[in-house]
């Protein structure tokens, strides 16, 4: 058995993929928690709980309606969507004069309201959710056995990440959110209407949170506190990225991933905690992230 | 000033009266949750810098002592010098990392800090990991004082805790507290009259840091233990919200948050723990939203309104 | 403002001599407070809640039914908190449970952590504590106390039970997926031991966390370990994650999964599929006699489910507690526990159980095995009995105990 410093290499491989895995959830959650500062200059402490609400509404689609997962994956995230324009028009918009850390207590309170509301409704033990009959059994990749699901998970998170990108930086819908949020004064004189887009921004972030949980739904348990679990290890993401590069969040959410695979064969009591040691380093070194420009 | 007198010497004695009337445990706890938040007050109302990961120093303050007390027999009253002098040493470290970040990255460095300190409380065998650190003697403080019966103890805690009211009261009232809040008003225009900006927050961080500590070591010996929770980022989260309701920047709001908050945990715990989180959800957005001032700041405007006079 | 802080300082010291004279004194009396209080502290919602939670509040209240609702013509009332598996907010409920309502005696508790930080307080404020949830066997040796009994299993009982099974079917070598606390170092060190003793190998071990989120990792080692056997030092919810994300990774095809706290809760969650064949160490199943049967079909009644160990140990220890009250004739506590370590229990739970001079109740445990979906008539007859073990042998011998309180 082929070993690199001490370790199987099968061992290694495994954890690495498993870390892949992991990666594209820090990617998706912090392309969108990206998004919503790169654009609106808020910290949304919510994204967590968003994402946790994407995988209920999943589980509630199923057990309430009837509706698998496939129908959950395009309704969740859309109804995600919805509660974040809610949220962006209802509490956020009065907070834009202020300081952006009023902005930051806001979500956070938000975020304890859904985890407690779900709490309180389904208990803190976790919902199961099955697997997609079509991803059954697993791939053998000859160091591992990989459940075919868990494949399916990079691939749809690769795409939605990259696709979001491209919607942002080539399309022209994506030049007006970020045109919108750069001047919006001057946005607006042209005729464009801008708090439409700065709902829509806060919208695509919360959708993306949504369709991180169903896509997780399956997978890990379907409990109110898998928000709170993710959400400081995806902050950290995003610090590290660059707050505001989509780019980066991208890159850095699935480097961090595997990183982390790999902290958990050599050191696994630092596996934790490597992601938050990185972020001080970047920090202290390059504030503005490693892809990020300092505003 | 005979009035503010008057009000301070009514507060003492419903202190002093009070574990005759109000559980004394749930009093203490309160007591050191005020302390803490007096504490984060002094950096966040005062000196205008939000740290996220307060709870950090409470938890360093909280295991010092309680292994050492546990461990290796040290009476309370050096664990608990020894707590606040752990978390001092702790806050020099952080602070010296982060203050030199502003605004939301000084916020977002300190959870990671505080992070960070959480796993090492989680991995480090002297914290006792899940389980914590229980069965802390109560001892004897100064060789004749019976900490075991709950309201010596509180008279104790009681007497923490007004020295250290006493104590912010006295920073906040100083010329150095007047440099605080002008780094709180404009730090350009601080740093143009030449003061070492950084200086100055570096202290009200490591001030901040070591009553925090003192908040958590006092803690550990009402309880006799010290678990996870207390590093937890939802404590962090809890003392910010404490302020907040109580009214930032005024140096009694944060002890009204806290008995506010602590109080209403302690009441809603038997009907139904997650709707506490619900309920602290919510007054945490409308206080945010509607009542940035918190309960002593509306309090004050209103009175300065119908009274016309200039409060202090 | 100098003055004021000096005299600040003198009325602190006066008021500390002065706090000395006012110790807090319990009133005698036959019945303290003209009631008779019972505790129930569970998990309500978190991992461990299906295996006591609401049905062990359930169960309590069918004892006191039972027992007819009265005792020494005193009411009998159950109240019931949520630790939330935090051993700060157990110890907590229980103190002021104790200091400012008056109850006599906490049940359940299914949490060791929890329970291990409860029993200290209840040896502070000497009052008894029926342990039926928690496994750690540290309640019984380190951590032992006068007023702590531990009732229902522990993680000697079933991790030897089930581990001596195990190697004796040719699961030899053992990989360990722990959970990091008092419970699961408990249950992997004693399962250890018995896996040593009977010839096996233990070849590694990982440490998650309480209610992981995700077990594949850990999964992943125990794979890359090659042992033929992995054992799951954790309950509840981890177990049941644990076993769901192995089949998902296709363990199965070349090593055992062995549950070494499984609960009844567990096997029907998971259903018999995943969990056919696998060996289970309890002290208490629904369709085991006459009386269980009795018991089991009133639980379900109110429940819609069968009593887990924990929940019937509830019962069980709720009504022992009474009829200690009863024939001592008070509920001062070191009067009912006289009484109760020199009877002899008998109800639907336990028969011919004794309480130990180390606070441990012992009685005669069953090992079963999961009946494969084929041989299953109904939703709950998952288990077929294949042996029984003599308390003696089942139970950590009183000679090896680390608990103070035994003389030896």
């Amino acid at each position: 058995m082929p070993e690199i410093f001490g370790v199987p290499l099968v061992a290694l491989l495994g954890q690495l993929m498993l870390g892949l895995v992991n990666g594209c959830f820090y990617a998706l959650l912090s392309l969108g928690l990206s998004i919503i500062f790169g654009m609106l200059n808020i910290i949304n402490f919510a994204h967590g709980a968003l994402y946790m609400t994407g995988a209920v509404f999943a589980w509630i689609a199923l057990d309430q309606f009837g509706l698998g997962y496939w129908w959950a994956l395009l309704l969740a995230p859309l109804t995600v969507a919805l509660l974040g324009v809610l949220i962006e028009r209802g509490l956020l918009r009065w907070l834009y004069a202020l300081d952006p850390l009023y902005g930051l207590l806001l979500t956070f309170g938000l975020a304890l309201v859904l985890e407690g509301l779900f709490r309180y409704r389904y208990g803190v033990s976790g919902l199961p959710y099955a697997q997609p009959a079509a991803f059954d059994g697993a791939f053998n990749l000859g160091f591992m056995f990989l459940p075919k699901y868990r494949g399916w998970v990079v691939v749809a998170s690769l795409l939605v990440c990259f696709g979001t990108w491209a919607l942002i930086e080539w399309t022209q819908l994506g030049a007006y959110l970020r045109a919108a949020t750069e001047n919006p004064r001057l946005v607006q004189a042209f005729g464009i209407n801008v708090p439409a887009m700065v709902s829509i921004t806060f919208a695509v972030g919360a959708g993306l949170a949504g369709l991180a949980g169903v896509l997780a739904a399956p997978q890990t348990q379907v409990s109110p506190l898998m928000g709170t679990n993710l959400i400081i290890v995806v902050f950290a993401v995003v610090v590290i990225g660059g707050m505001g590069s989509i780019l980066g969040s991208i890159l850095t959410g699935l480097g961090l991933g595997l990183i982390e695979g790999l902290t958990k064969v050599f050191y696994s009591q630092a596996s934790n905690t490597v992601v938050f040691v990185i972020m001080a380093l970047v920090l202290l070194m390059k504030p503005a992230g490693l892809f990020g420009r300092e505003r | 000033m005979k009035l503010r007198v008057l009000g301070y010497g009514v507060l003492l004695l419903l202190g002093v009266l009070a574990p005759f009337a109000v559980y004394p445990v749930l009093l203490m706890k309160a007591l050191c949750g005020a302390l803490f938040a007096c504490a984060f007050n002094l950096l966040l109302g005062y000196t205008g810098l939000l740290s996220f990961g307060h709870a950090a120093f409470f938890g360093a303050g909280a295991y010092a002592t309680g292994y050492l007390v546990k461990a290796h027999g040290l009476s309370p009253g050096l664990g608990i010098l020894a707590g606040t002098a752990a978390a001092l040493v702790l806050g020099l470290i952080f602070g010296g990392i982060s203050i030199r970040r502003q605004g939301i990255y000084f916020a977002m460095i300190t959870l990671a800090l505080a992070q960070l300190m959480y796993f090492v409380f989680l991995e480090t065998s002297f914290t006792g990991g899940e389980d914590g650190i229980q069965g802390i003697p109560r001892g004897r403080l100064l060789w004749w004082i019976n900490l075991e019966n709950d309201r010596t103890l509180y008279y104790v805690v009681f007497a923490i805790f007004v020295f250290s009211f006493w104590l912010i009261y006295r920073i906040i009232h100083s010329p150095f507290g007047q440099v605080l809040k002008a780094i709180r008003e404009n730090e350009m225009r601080a740093i143009s009259l030449g003061y070492d900006v950084n200086r100055y927050k570096l202290l009200a961080f490591v001030l901040s840091a070591g009553l925090s500590g003192l908040a958590g070591a006092t803690n550990s010996i009402v309880f006799t233990f010290v678990t996870l929770s207390d590093a937890e980022w939802h404590a962090s989260g809890d003392v910010v919200l404490m302020t907040l309701l109580g009214g930032l920047g005024t140096i009694f709001g944060p002890v009204v948050g806290a008995f506010t908050i602590i109080g209403l945990q302690n009441q809603l715990a038997e009907r139904g723990g997650s709707l506490v989180t619900v309920i602290m959800g919510t007054i945490f957005i409308l206080c945010v939203l509607l009542f940035r001032r918190g309960i002593v700041g509306e309090v004050a405007a209103l009175y300065r309104r119908v009274v016309g006079i200039r409060a202090g | 403002m100098k003055n004021t802080f000096n005299r600040m300082i003198l009325a602190g010291i006066l008021l500390l001599a002065a706090g000395q004279l006012f110790s807090q004194t319990a009133a005698p009396g036959k019945i303290s407070g003209d009631v008779v209080k019972l505790g129930v502290l569970t998990d309500m919602s978190g991992l461990y809640s299906d295996i006591g939670g609401q049905g062990s509040v359930v169960a309590a209240q069918m004892a006191v039914d039972e027992f007819g609702g009265k005792v020494l013509g005193k009411p009998i009332k159950v109240i019931s908190a949520d630790h939330q598996n935090k051993a700060d907010v157990g110890a907590n409920v229980a103190r002021q449970w104790f200091d400012t309502q008056g109850v006599d005696v906490i049940l359940d508790v299914l949490n060791s952590g929890v329970a291990l930080a409860v029993s200290k307080v209840a040896n502070e404020k000497h009052r008894i504590f029926l342990v039926s949830g928690a496994g750690s066997t540290r309640l019984t040796n380190e951590d032992c106390n006068p007023y702590t009994i531990h009732y229902v299993y522990d993680t000697y009982a079933t991790g030897t039970v089930t581990g001596k099974a195990v190697v004796e079917h040719g699961g030899n070598t053992w990989f360990f997926i722990t959970a990091d606390y008092a419970f699961g170092h408990s249950l992997q060190d004693d399962t250890s031991k018995a896996v040593t003793a009977a010839g096996g190998k233990v070849v590694g071990s990982v440490l998650h966390p309480l209610n992981a989120p995700d077990f594949s990792s850990y999964l992943l080692q125990a794979q890359a370990s090659g042992a033929k056997v992995i054992g799951m030092a954790n309950a509840g919810g981890d177990t049941i994650n644990t076993i769901k994300t192995a089949a998902q990774f296709g363990v199965s095809n070349k090593q055992t999964l062995a549950g070494l706290l499984i609960f009844i809760s567990d096997i029907h969650a998971l259903g018999l599929p995943l969990t056919q064949g696998m060996y289970v160490a309890s002290a208490f199943y629904w369709d085991l006699n006459d009386d269980t049967r009795k018991f089991s079909k009133a639980y379900q009644a109110k429940t819609g489910k069968m009593p887990t160990m924990v929940q019937a140990g509830v019962y069980s220890s709720a009504l022992e507690y009474l009829r200690a009250v009863k024939a001592a004739g008070t509920d001062d506590p070191d009067a009912v526990l006289k009484q109760l370590k020199g009877m002899t229990l008998n109800d639907a739970f336990v028969k011919n159980g004794k309480i130990r001079p180390d606070g441990r109740m012992v009685r005669d445990f069953y090992l079963f095995q999961v009946k494969t979906p084929a041989e299953s008539k109904g939703p709950w007859d998952v288990y077929k009995l294949i042996s029984t073990v003599p308390a003696d042998q089942a139970f950590q011998p009183l000679s090896l105990s680390r608990c103070p309180l035994v003389k030896k």
